[in-house]
């Protein structure tokens, strides 16, 4: 059952050749065998699962369902989730349960899916290797001794190793492309303001994006459709209309225009991965695409301008965290000040410090105008880069990453750690959606091709990526060891 | 040496709506501590701010009070600092695009003189929560009732130059906020605080002094007591050779002194920048149209009217319309009735006032309605009542009773102007005092006062005055 798509197992579904309690139960066993190796899930709900998929196979049974009923998926753990333990992967919050459900848990919960458990992931969403969590690094389904990337490292090991039919992850820099193409699945970055940010904890909110994490750019279609829409209670949620992003998934590519930035095939792109996004891009021009070399010349500034906004928002973001009304408190607080110092001393992890102390300096009188001001015209820069190649190009194309998957504790360095978002970030920055879908393998590990759209294209970005799943079977590969 | 003042004033209006600038909870003041705090209000991990319109829409109303210009696109900004009672580690306010923008209004001072003074800008902003020191041994309690009610904070140029200028922009601020709706103006709770930027220079200086910032002043009389004394101190510290310390002092009215509370050195870097999680505020044209629909007279043109309409003196038109309940009111008594305006006015500035300090009554729980008042006066300018039994009258109004005629007839308070009833009482006291009466005949004519006491007195008050003043000279003479 487990290595159907989401669709294939929607039918069955409605067909009622197996009901959502098997399905559950089918996973949670599955859970409970593999997921000790892989620490991808931080926490099950066995009980909310098992009622969920209860009330599902009602639904199915009156003709009720639709085409989330009764399926299993795995929330990230940075969506709030009403009675049972949101970590964001940090110390700082581990009892923590909110009073209310993000508007994706609710949305999703409203669509019939079944929340087996929240995934792993790296603290507070800072990290690409998902080493950052409190509760532990995640292994690579592909390679256990290779990290799943980050920040959703957890959501996209488990849909890997086919522990849930989906999971949810959220992208400030690049954290669902980046660890669905370490684990070889199709995750997509909507258009920021696509999906209610409430109840999302937030990194960096003017880069924060939640999207669906699946196995196929069909399965994202019909999660980003239950995802999508209007939320009163996030004012930078887009209020246009949702367009049907299935209906579109069989058009033709025929004169699709693809820019393919030279930019992204310089130096420190991975030799295989430049091949493979070539054979991608080869297999697009054979189904009707067009390929044209595009520039974009800000593209060197992006990380620099992304390590400073994201971090600066940061740094006002989890100033939350002080240990005065939930989370971590520190043992015996002195005063004010010991309470503040040590609880956010003790509860946030190095990378988490590091940031807000770097937000915090790009903030302060003196260097505001240098840092967070001087960024912020970079990212305006970025996005006329994009403006200017969408007058001539449909969408964009090129790696998801420089790399693949690389070893658990091999990157010490923070800036090398960094430029694992060399590719992805500027999506962020510019606001438009991004997508990524395996295209090859490098010595076992999966390969990942990033596609860019104009702002609320995502409907032709997984109609492109499910054609290329029609004609390549790269998403059907599967990690060994999860029978 | 003579030293010029320098003020400039930061006035916190709480905006007098339902629920909080960001969020759904309540705003009534008094409520159960952390009973009107909500997910939003306590800055749980995932929550997002969503403006209150009508929030805005008291922004809008102020500017077009004012004159001042409308921010058609202002941006909040969040002004980062860690306290208890500041749930998310920032206050949202605005910062380099304001509401509102700059503007200038004329204040009348207690001389009678006109001042202009500048306004800044003014800002939308969260309050923050309160830590309560002394409820709990060894510890701090937290109330978030208060976080993320809705403040304008506007801020005046540092156009004042005495505590009596700076008590007037105040009031004239007070009592516009109250009229155009936006604030209840309640000080003691806090609706309506200020803060004074307070520097002296030598006369005739160009350049401002180095200033300090009085906080925690809730009444009038405290402003002008801490401005006065925030003065005398820069003034002897400078004749004395020292400097001027930029810093935030406190005022404790039990004491009548202002405290450093902290130096500029010690002040926090808040790291401002726009909040993300809020797009800029888009005010358009036609939403500016709507808001100037609703908007009432304001106190200068309604001053104007009563002056050249209504033929009320200045002094007395101002008076009036520095409260707005005051001049609704006074409109209302004239409601219906053809006497002379200035009649309501001489009774509301006298009587009604004096009344209202006697018994620590506000005017919204004054007890004789306006058309009582109305009535009453009707009686007395139509010589029913003279201005004596008029008062008698408004005492019995002032402790419940109700209807005008129907008191006088109950009280028996009827004037007496039947000259045939008033002649036959001058009579008799004339009668009952000869020698009072050749005394006055042999030039004594202070003793009218006496005759005109005697039939009073027979007449229990109620002799219309001006017939009897004039029907006893007669008599007296012979």
């Amino acid at each position: 059952m487990h290595d159907k798509t989401l669709t294939e197992q929607a039918s069955l579904l409605k067909a009622r050749s197996i009901s959502s309690v098997e399905l559950v139960d089918h996973y949670l066993e599955r859970i409970a065998r593999l997921n000790p190796d892989l620490n991808a899930y931080l926490c099950v709900d066995e009980e909310g699962a098992k009622s969920s998929a209860q009330a599902a196979d009602k639904a199915l049974a009156a003709g009720n369902a639709g085409p989330l009923t009764g399926i299993p998926i795995a929330q990230k753990d940075i969506f709030c989730t009403k009675g049972i333990a949101t970590t964001c992967g940090s110390k700082i919050l581990q009892n923590f349960k909110a009073p209310y459900n993000a508007t994706v848990v609710d949305k999703l919960a409203q669509s019939g899916t079944v929340m087996l458990g929240k995934a792993n992931m790296d603290e507070f969403a800072m990290g690409s290797s998902n080493e950052n969590s409190f509760y532990g690094a995640v292994a690579n389904p592909w390679q256990r001794d290779r990290v799943p990337g980050g920040s959703s490292g957890g959501s996209a090991a488990l849909v890997a190793a086919q522990l849930a039919s989906a999971a949810t992850g959220t992208d400030t820099g690049g954290s669902i492309r980046q660890p669905a193409a370490f684990c070889g699945i199709t995750g997509i970055k909507p258009t920021y303001g696509r999906i209610s940010r409430y109840g999302m904890i937030a990194y960096a909110s003017s880069l924060d994006q939640a999207g669906p994490m699946a196995r196929t750019a069909e399965d994202c279609a019909v999660l980003l459709q239950a995802m999508s829409g209007h939320d009163e209670k996030d004012s930078t949620s887009s209020t246009l209309e949702v367009p049907d992003f299935t209906a579109t998934l069989n058009d033709k590519l025929d004169g699709l225009r693809i820019g393919i930035p030279k930019e992204y095939f310089g130096e420190g792109l991975d030799g295989d991965i430049a091949d493979a996004v070539h054979s991608a891009l080869a297999e697009l021009e054979k189904a009707g695409a067009i390929l044209k070399e595009i520039s974009l010349p800000n593209q060197s500034h992006c990380i620099p301008a992304y390590y400073v906004i994201a971090p600066a928002e940061a740094s006002s973001n989890l100033s939350r965290f002080d240990g005065v009304r939930f989370g971590y408190r520190c043992e015996n607080p002195q005063n004010i000040d010991d309470l503040y110092t040590r609880s956010r001393g003790e509860g946030f992890g190095d990378e988490v410090k590091r940031r807000i102390l770097i937000g915090a300096y790009a903030l302060s009188a003196g260097y505001y105008d240098a840092y967070y001001l001087k960024a912020q015209q970079v990212r305006q820069l970025v996005s006329n880069d994009f403006t200017d190649a969408f007058n001539e190009v449909d969408v964009i194309a090129g790696p998801t990453t420089p790399t693949t998957a690389f070893k658990t504790g091999e990157k010490t360095d923070p800036i090398s750690m960094y430029l694992n978002d060399l590719f992805t970030v500027s999506a962020n920055l510019s606001g438009l959606p991004g997508l990524s879908a395996p295209c090859g393998f490098s010595e076992g590990l999966p390969i990942g091709l990033q596609l860019v759209g104009p702002v609320q294209q995502e409907a032709r970005l997984l109609n492109i990526a499910h054609q290329y799943q029609q004609i390549t079977d790269w998403h059907k590969h599967t990690p060994e060891g999860i029978a | 040496m003579t030293w010029e003042t320098v003020i400039g004033l930061e006035i916190h209006a709480q905006l007098a709506t339902r629920s909080k600038i960001f969020s759904t909870s309540s705003t009534a003041f008094g409520a159960e501590p952390n009973t009107q705090a909500n997910a939003v209000d306590l800055g749980l991990p995932g929550v997002l701010p969503v403006v209150n319109k009508d929030v805005v829409r008291m922004a809008v109303k102020f500017a077009l009070a004012t004159g001042a210009a409308i921010g058609k696109r202002s941006v909040f900004a969040r002004k980062n600092y860690f306290y208890p009672d500041l749930p998310k580690g920032y206050q949202i306010s605005q910062m380099a695009f304001p509401i509102v923008g700059e503007g200038v209004i004329n204040i009348t001072l207690p001389d009678g003189n006109e001042k202009r003074v500048g306004l800044t800008r003014a800002h939308l902003e969260e309050d923050a929560g309160k830590s309560v020191h002394d409820l709990f041994e060894g510890s701090t309690g937290i109330d978030l009732n208060r976080a993320g009610t809705p403040l304008l904070e506007i801020v005046s140029e540092p156009d004042m130059r005495s505590a009596t200028e700076a008590v007037a922009y105040a009031r004239y601020m007070h009592s516009l906020v109250r009229y155009i709706d936006i604030c209840d103006g309640n000080m003691q709770e806090g609706s309506f605080r200020c803060d004074a930027n307070v520097s002296i220079r030598k006369k005739g200086s160009e350049t401002l002094g180095t200033r300090t910032e009085v906080k925690n002043v809730n009444s009038f009389r405290f402003l002008e007591r801490a401005i006065d004394f925030e003065v005398e101190r820069q003034i002897e510290i400078l004749e004395d050779g020292g400097t001027i310390v930029q810093e935030t002092r406190l005022y404790d009215a039990d004491r009548d002194e202002t405290r450093s509370m902290r130096s500029k050195e010690e002040a926090n870097d808040y790291r401002y920048f726009p909040d993300p999680d809020l797009p800029p505020l888009v005010i358009d044209d036609a939403f500016i149209e709507a808001v100037a629909k609703t908007m009432p007279e304001l106190p200068n043109v309604r001053r104007t009217r009563f002056i050249d309409s209504l033929k009320i003196a200045p002094d007395d038109a101002h008076a009036l319309c520095a409260d707005k309940q005051m001049a609704n009111y006074f409109e209302a008594v004239l409601e219906g009735q053809n006497f002379a305006p200035k009649l309501a006015s001489n009774w509301i500035l006298g009587e009604v006032f004096a009344r209202m300090n006697k018994d620590d009554v506000e005017l919204v729980n004054m007890p004789v309605p306006a058309t009582e008042l109305g009535d009453l006066i009707k009686r007395v300018d139509d010589g029913t009542l003279s201005s004596k039994l008029g008062k008698q009258v408004f005492d019995a109004l002032w402790s419940g009773d109700t209807g005008v005629d129907a008191i006088i007839e109950s009280k028996g308070l009827k004037q007496i102007s039947d000259t045939g009833a008033i002649e036959g009482m001058i009579d008799e006291v004339i009668a009952a005092n000869p020698s009072q009466l050749a005394e006055y005949r042999a030039g004594k004519e202070k003793l009218l006062a006496f005759f005109v006491g005697q039939v009073m007195k027979a007449s229990k008050g109620k002799a219309n005055p001006a017939q009897l003043n004039q029907m006893l000279k007669e008599k007296l003479k012979g």
